[in-house]
């Protein structure tokens, strides 16, 4: 267990590999209460939700999911967001943990008392079933039809008994669920869920595995990709803003970097020598620095090094040779088409590019 | 956890098996199941002078690196060659085929530093009870 903004996570149960393996080929059970959640509702809510973030909120119908940003006024991030239309006034909006507060205030404090912002965090636990079998596992305990809830769509019913929303989100690359229900009912739904899962070889997994998970398929993760001082356009979430909305915070100063082009890009790396680059380390061309990681890893998946990091625009070029500076030695390594995972319908693994796939 | 009489330990987690004026080096049993499934070893070259209470290499989980100390000087006589290629052997048998490096020693001194098995279990216990309150984590998601 670590501790983390005020939580007390497990990192692992039986070992990152194993859980991150049962997630691609089976399934895997995350807690992940540590997620904020803040409410809008009102007159003005979906006016606040547009002003504030890069996506379009009037696109989502009552029962949709979004992933999303919420924007400063330089276009830096203030948080990425997972945003459900409950009502046609009602926004429910999943935020990072060490955010939540920050977010708040931030919603808070642009609304000028036109919509209602609640932080409504304690009232949520969140687990994340996720991998090929999870709709199998998850139908056993639930009357919802779930062949009918399709990706980023979220429907509220019961399972084992236990209201939930239940929505077809994830942040591991792999098909699955995230049931948001009262905190004092998530131990009955996690031993529900373990129990019915026993036989598809469901496993119990942590954030270890999580941060392997969402860096094979080149998610995001806040502190690490994204900073209040990194764009969408630096950060290859363009396809997340939509300059077609009237406005938005932070719209005009993306709109001057989108015409000039960003300085720096987000690049995935493949390591071509021996070693793992990890976040801060130095990234070199012909010695000299441009940029720096951000996240790596050795995948599971593909039993690759990898790595995301920004690096300066001229350089983010798929299949440049850089190297990466492992604490004082250097390693070779080559810009590689993001993500590194990509599911396929079949269920086997791959690695190829994908155009626009939502990270959730 | 198994922490075998007959070797010495160190409070860094390595531990030391004496042969005459070689030390044969590897991480304990505990340090392996902290680190997690090992993916990577970076270990010194034949004839390279490790210095006490030095980096003299590193191992890394998915989730981290950690350095490793030399618990003793000398010259490096012999790397284990297989652990680049499977590393995992760390976890599987940290005190036999998960070896690290065969030192011969300069200073047969060094040793007085080590701990027993018995004080390095009892050391580990401490460091459980530390660990739980451990107020760590900058991972932010």
């Amino acid at each position: 267990m670590v501790g983390f903004a005020g939580w007390e996570m497990p990192v692992q149960y039986r070992g990152v590999i194993e859980e991150h393996l049962a997630v691609r080929n089976q399934a895997g059970l995350f807690d992940v209460s540590h997620m904020g959640e803040v409410e809008v509702s009102g007159a003005g809510a979906l006016h606040l939700c547009q002003m504030l973030t890069a996506n379009d909120v009037s696109r989502l119908r009552i029962g949709q999911a979004q992933y999303n940003l919420l924007l400063n006024e330089n276009g830096g991030t203030v948080d990425d967001i997972v945003v459900y239309r409950l009502e046609t006034d009602r926004f429910l909006i999943c935020v990072n943990a060490a955010n939540t507060d920050k977010d708040f205030q931030w919603i808070r404090e642009k609304s000028q008392g036109k919509a209602d912002v609640q932080d409504t965090s304690s009232r949520y636990a969140q687990l994340a079933l996720q991998g090929p079998l999870a709709e199998k596992v998850l139908q056993r305990l639930t009357s919802l039809s779930l062949a009918g809830i399709k990706p980023f769509h979220f429907s509220f019913g019961e399972v084992s008994g236990i209201r939930c929303l239940a929505a077809r989100t994830g942040y591991t690359g792999e098909d699955g669920f995230e049931l948001y229900c009262e905190p004092d009912r998530s131990e009955a739904l996690w031993n529900s869920l373990m129990h019915a899962g026993s036989d598809a070889g469901l496993q119990a997994a942590g954030l270890g595995a999580r941060d392997t998970l969402r860096l094979e398929k080149a998610f995001p993760l806040y502190g690490h990709e994204l900073d209040d001082t990194t764009t969408p356009i630096e950060a290859g979430l363009e396809w997340v803003t939509k300059f077609s909305k009237d406005s938005f915070l932070g719209r005009e100063a993306l709109l001057k970097q989108k015409q000039e082009g960003a300085q720096r890009r987000l690049v995935g790396l493949e390591l071509t020598e021996p070693g793992i680059a990890r976040s801060d380390y130095p990234i070199l061309k012909r010695g000299q620095p441009i940029g720096r990681v951000t996240s790596g890893t050795r995948s599971p998946t593909l039993g690759k090094s990898i790595a995301l990091g920004y690096v300066g625009a001229q350089e983010a070029g798929v299949g440049n040779e850089v190297e990466v500076e492992i604490r004082g030695r250097r390693a070779g390594a080559r810009i590689v088409p993001l993500p590194f995972y990509r599911r396929e319908p079949t269920g086997k693994t791959s690695c190829h590019k994908e155009e626009s796939d939502g990270v959730s | 956890m198994e922490f075998p009489e007959g070797l010495k330990y160190s409070k860094e987690h390595e531990w030391v098996l004496v042969e005459d004026r070689v030390a044969i080096i590897g991480i304990t049993e505990y340090a392996q199941q902290e680190l997690g499934d090992i993916v990577y070893v970076e270990l010194p070259e034949v004839g390279e002078k490790i210095v006490k209470d030095d980096a003299f290499g590193a191992v890394e989980s998915v989730k981290a690196v950690s350095d490793i100390y030399a618990p003793v000087s000398g010259t490096v006589v012999e790397v284990n060659d297989t652990l680049p290629d499977s590393p995992e052997t760390i976890n599987d048998d940290p005190y036999g085929d998960g070896w690290m490096i065969k030192v011969e020693m300069s200073d047969r001194d060094d040793l007085k530093d080590l701990i027993s098995a018995e004080e390095y279990a009892e050391y580990v216990e401490q460091q459980k009870g530390e660990g739980d309150e451990e107020e760590g984590g900058e991972e932010e998601e």
